[in-house]
């Protein structure tokens, strides 16, 4: 096997691994320690998981699932890496998206619609 | 007045400015089309120059995100001018592109569009170099060509439910004439920036207040001020749940080279997904 077919393995090996990572959280990894630990506002709120759901179906069901369970290349939400996600982490990935990846930022969502929005998704089982 | 006219003009005027994300009619934010969602929509002006025939310039609007990065756009435009004739003025072909990843502070996109259009073109989209109210008061001239090329710096910031937008714009003619250039600001807000928990289609997180100001700024012999028009525009939008958006803008000529009074309005609809919907029939 020449040099050049064996760097194409790797590259294309690297790429999965990418991909793969990318649907397994690696954005976690891009956001700021400030960020992170945020407290969610909303928490006390009893209308933001409400508030929540209507916003995930008119911005996020057509891509994710009507309950979140994932479509296609669009990930399931009920996952482990939402679960453990905390909720500073998701608001910025609300906020920043994925871009490369092919998650829209949601930065024309005021603020308070993203936490209604975090809300929800930690509601998901 | 003639049924086609009647009923372009009908359509003009009830659908006119379609933009899921955009808040303005001439300025662009930062936002781009949702990667595989597709938007239908068609922007309206209506006004009536001085010393001229009242018209209703349109261009109906074909968006698609292709990436989260890239949004690419076609644009159909047509007119109608009282006492004179209702015609196709000729289409533009648009992209977008989000150069950084994440948001920041300023967020850039540069814009690159081409221009096929002719004379009579009165969609307004944008005011380049000297444009006036000489412009619209002219016969409709289908005869003269205008093939340009089209430059957007756009510059937008959200911070705390307000949006910020910056346009500079370049444009060519190809024809051998000489670069001319134009401005487009915009801000603009939802009137809640909670949403409420039930569903509901006038509840104040639906509707957005805003205004842009938009003008020429000469070429590139004569740039500056001087011999250029400029305009106030105040926007009111609804987004409605079933994914219609609607907004409406009077605008004001701020000085005595531009058009005293015109009225925007638009409608757009968004289809999600389209390309998946499409492969699974």
């Amino acid at each position: 096997m020449s040099a050049r077919s064996i760097a194409a393995m790797c590259m294309l090996a690297s790429a999965i691994l990418l991909m793969a990572a990318s649907s397994d959280g690696s954005w976690l990894m891009r956001v700021p320690e400030k960020e992170r630990l945020r407290p969610n506002p909303m928490t006390a709120d009893v209308e933001a998981p409400l508030a929540g759901a209507k916003l995930f179906q008119q911005h996020c069901a057509a891509c994710h699932g009507a309950n979140g369970e994932g479509k296609g290349k669009h990930p399931d939400l009920h996952s482990d890496v939402v679960r453990d996600a905390r909720p500073g982490e998701l608001e910025w990935l609300l906020e920043n998206g994925s871009i490369r990846r092919g998650m829209p930022s949601w930065s024309r969502l005021p603020e308070e619609q993203r936490w209604q929005l975090v809300t929800y998704l930690k509601t998901l089982k | 007045m003639r049924v086609p006219t009647l009923v372009f003009s009908l359509l003009a005027l009830l659908v006119p400015a379609l933009h899921a994300q955009e808040n303005y009619f001439v300025t662009y934010s930062h936002q781009m089309e949702e990667p595989g969602n597709l938007e239908l929509g068609l922007k309206s002006i209506s006004a009536r120059p001085k010393g001229g025939n009242t018209f209703v310039g349109s261009a109906l609007e074909v968006e698609y995100g292709v990436k989260a990065w890239w949004t690419a756009e076609l644009y159909l435009d047509g007119q109608h001018t009282a006492n004179e004739s209702t015609v196709f003025t000729g289409y533009r072909l648009e992209s977008r592109f989000r150069p950084l990843q994440r948001e920041h502070w300023i967020n850039p996109v540069l814009y690159v569009e081409f221009e096929n259009i002719n004379g009579a073109d009165k969609s307004l989209l944008e005011i380049m170099g000297h444009d006036g109210n000489g412009d619209l008061t002219r016969r409709n001239d289908r005869g003269e060509k205008k093939r340009e090329v089209e430059l957007k710096l756009i510059t937008s910031s959200n911070f705390k439910g307000w949006n910020l937008s910056e346009n500079l714009i370049a444009e060519k003619n190809l024809k051998n004439e000489p670069w001319e250039f134009g401005y487009a600001v915009g801000f603009g807000r939802p009137l809640s920036l909670k949403a409420s928990a039930k569903p509901c289609t006038f509840c104040r997180e639906n509707f957005s207040l805003g205004a842009e100001m938009y003008g020429g700024l000469g070429d590139r012999y004569s740039f500056g001020l001087h011999d250029t028009s400029h305009y106030f525009a105040p926007v009111i939008g609804l987004r409605a749940p079933s994914g219609m958006n609607f907004k409406l803008s009077p605008g004001f000529g701020l000085n005595g080279n531009s058009n005293g009074f015109s009225l925007r309005a638009g409608v757009t609809y968004e289809f999600e997904q389209i390309a998946s919907k499409l492969r699974r029939h």
